[in-house]
């Protein structure tokens, strides 16, 4: 689950990490006020959305030479003008892909007087098992290019997990970000204020990009970016209350009721699938005979009829699907199940488009005997091949 | 000979009065009489399990350890026990801990990681389908039926591709010695490396399936190990499978492990690197079973 930047900061300013002061602001009207409780004269209006880029990001619905989603403001008045083109419009970035995201908030930020900018985060090192910090002085641009090209100014502090950040790891981080005097103290407070609030909150990342160390020599966290293991919700009831609906697909959000593993693709071929590998495996294949699937579905190991039904709903109700394929190696699954859930959703909601289905292992003749009395118009198939070879072939027209 | 288990391996289940433990609890006693010897419960110690074989059920591991002479154990617990489920096993000195719970917090798993790097311990898993030795053996949810006895060591991340994987193996005549699911996570027990050393060194395997997918490097790590090993002349036929070609960057594809971040882990690179390693990449899931028979002709 991801939250948004002022959420982060705010998270973390609760953990006595250095942040700006900063409001967040939800219309146009409250723009004013939030830019008056702050000291200025120098002010960020910065748009709020789950994706990176922003700053370099442009809005559809402005001119081409209009400024990004992050913007510098010398005055109140600047700040509501900008609050005005921002809010509503459409933030298309790097990340967002070409529809965009929508700017539903804004965070207007105290502005900071910078003299260097780094890059921190924190992340799973799963080569370890360990949680690692990944520093670099490169600080403000996009990391993975500093990866790519200058791979060596990235450094890796992985924290033993029964110790925590050490004094050593402490002085390791310090001297690849090249922090001294105030800004090294600051250092050493901060980290360790980062792992916590990670490990407390079950974070997945926590990205700091840039982390500043400013004119007067002290650091402070410009940007936040945070995730959380989706795994580990379950015991945090109160960063589950900063999700965002908005920011995410509504299929995925219904697939979330049912426990279901769903995430929306481009393409028009629905699969329903039994494992995250053999789903995986199944949108392959199908890219593999030259078509695109339109989603990744896994019903999961223990999958109930009701389970199967909402799974097939979510599919037909996407309108680019073309077909659908449903794959399923039983092993706690029952095809017996499956071939159900499907027959109940069909008489439900109807079947519009070509249906291949392949079952195989626990009970796999049960299901195909269901499926074959029921009259419904489904294709069968022998063997995962044969399966996407048929799917294909009808959504093509063939 | 095959690996990790056989006809011997006596079997603690932890979470075996719960549905899923007791379903393929009943599942393993079934296949070849595989020696399930008791459960765990920390409230039903000294009852029985209502199941087919009234199995005893211990307050501890190292009770039922104990008193069964067990040398592995089985954890179904849900995922919010399931990390204190693995460390206790581990305080009792289990061998061999096969975890097959789903959605366990990857902090809880650093810690259990820890804890395994101190001990003698094995674990696979967790968000694993478990280990199968056909004819002998079956610690787990995966279907015994579709397995034979046979000269194939099969190893994924994934696990209904393990079965296609054995399936596959299993209609090509070849048959499996010992099949692993080492799990979807991040952060777990056992990976790629440590179950290839395994294979390399059983004589019963002749010949070996790896199944990867998007996400982290241990496919990259495992094939510059097949690489330094073939070196010293270790080197079996090897077919392989990676999924999630298609799979877009930054989102989570079910498996928590499964995502391309930062650019990495993403499914070209680690084809690249296993067929450096000679590894016979199928690009298609359906074809895992020819194309290792393609790979043992040479």
């Amino acid at each position: 689950m991801n939250i948004h930047e002022y959420q982060g900061k705010q998270l973390l300013k609760g953990f006595g990490a250095p942040v700006a002061d900063g409001v967040p602001v939800f219309k146009i009207e409250e723009a004013e006020a939030a830019a008056k409780a702050l000291p200025g004269p120098l002010y960020v209006v910065k748009s709020q959305i789950h994706a990176g880029g922003r700053g370099k990001g442009k809005f559809k619905e402005l001119p081409a030479d209009a400024k990004g989603g992050v913007r510098l403001a010398k005055s109140v008045d600047e700040v509501v003008a900008f609050a005005k083109e921002m809010l509503g419009n459409t933030l298309v970035t790097k990340q967002t892909g070409p529809a965009g995201k929508q700017v539903n908030r804004l965070y207007i930020e105290d502005g900071a007087d910078i003299d260097r900018e780094l890059y921190l985060s924190i992340l799973v090192d799963r080569s370890v098992g360990r949680v690692a910090f990944v520093v670099s002085t490169e600080g403000g641009m996009d990391i993975e290019a500093v990866a790519h090209d200058t791979p060596e100014k990235i450094i890796t502090v992985a924290i033993d997990p029964e110790k925590g950040v050490t004094a050593d790891d402490l002085k390791a981080l310090n001297g690849a970000l090249k922090l001294s005097g105030d800004a090294a103290k600051d250092g050493e407070s901060l980290f360790p204020i980062l792992y916590k609030a990670f490990v407390e909150k079950d974070m997945s990342l926590l990205e700091v990009n840039p982390l500043i160390v400013m004119k007067n020599g002290r650091l402070r966290v410009l940007d936040a970016k945070v995730s959380f293991d989706n795994n580990a919700l379950f015991r945090h009831a109160d960063v589950l209350e900063l999700r965002d609906t908005t920011e995410e697909d509504a299929k995925e959000i219904e697939a979330s009721k049912y426990d279901l593993a769903y995430v929306a693709l481009d393409g028009n071929i629905g699969c329903m699938v039994n494992g995250a590998g053999l789903a995986m495996a199944t949108m392959d294949i199908i890219k593999l005979y030259g078509a695109e699937p339109a989603n990744f579905l896994d019903v999961g190991g223990g999958a109930s009829k009701e389970k199967v039904t909402a799974a097939f709903k979510i599919i037909t109700a996407d309108p680019a699907v073309k077909g659908i394929l449903i794959n399923i190696f039983g092993g706690i699954m029952k095809c017996d199940i499956i071939a159900e859930g499907v027959i109940a959703a069909v008489k439900e909601v109807g079947l519009k488009v070509p249906l291949v289905v392949r079952l195989e292992g626990t009970n796999a003749e049960l299901g195909k005997k269901i499926i074959n009395e029921s009259g419904l118009n489904v294709v069968s198939a022998d063997d995962l091949d044969d399966a996407a070879k048929k799917i294909v072939a009808a959504v093509k027209g063939n | 000979m095959s690996i990790l288990i056989d006809k011997n391996t006596k079997i603690l289940v932890q979470g075996l009065t719960g549905n899923t433990g007791s379903f393929h609890t009943e599942q393993a006693l079934a296949y070849h009489g595989t020696q399930m010897v008791g459960g765990i419960h920390p409230k039903k110690g000294g009852e029985k399990w209502d199941g087919s074989v009234p199995l005893p059920i211990f307050s501890t591991v190292a009770e039922g350890k104990e008193k069964t002479g067990a040398n592995a154990s089985v954890v179904y617990v849900p995922p919010a026990g399931a990390a204190a489920a693995i460390i206790e096993a581990i305080d009792a000195e289990i061998p061999l801990i096969v975890c097959i719970t789903e959605g366990i917090p990857v902090s809880d798993m650093i810690k259990v990681k820890a804890r395994l790097d101190r001990s003698a311990s094995r674990l696979i898993g967790p968000n694993c389908p478990g280990i199968v030795t056909p004819d002998q053996c079956k610690i787990g949810i995966m279907p015994g039926n579709i397995f034979r006895k046979g000269s194939v060591g099969v190893v994924s991340r994934s696990g209904t591709l393990t079965y296609e994987a054995v399936f596959q193996t299993t209609n090509a005549g070849l048959g499996q010695s010992t099949a692993v699911g080492i799990g979807g996570d991040p952060v777990k027990g056992t990976e790629f490396i440590d179950m290839l050393e395994m294979f390399l060194a059983d004589d019963e395997t002749k010949s070996i399936i790896m199944i990867g997918e998007i996400g982290g490097s241990a496919e990259e790590d495992a094939a510059q190990f097949l690489i330094d090993e073939a070196k010293r002349g270790r080197k079996k036929p090897m077919a392989g499978f990676i999924a999630g070609r298609t799979a877009p960057e930054g989102r989570t594809m079910g498996h928590a492990g499964a995502v391309i971040s930062g650019g990495k882990g993403g499914a070209e690179d680690k084809i690249a690197a296993m067929e450096a390693a000679g590894i016979r990449v199928s690009p298609s899931p359906a074809r895992l079973g020819t194309t290792l028979v393609e790979a043992i002709k040479g």
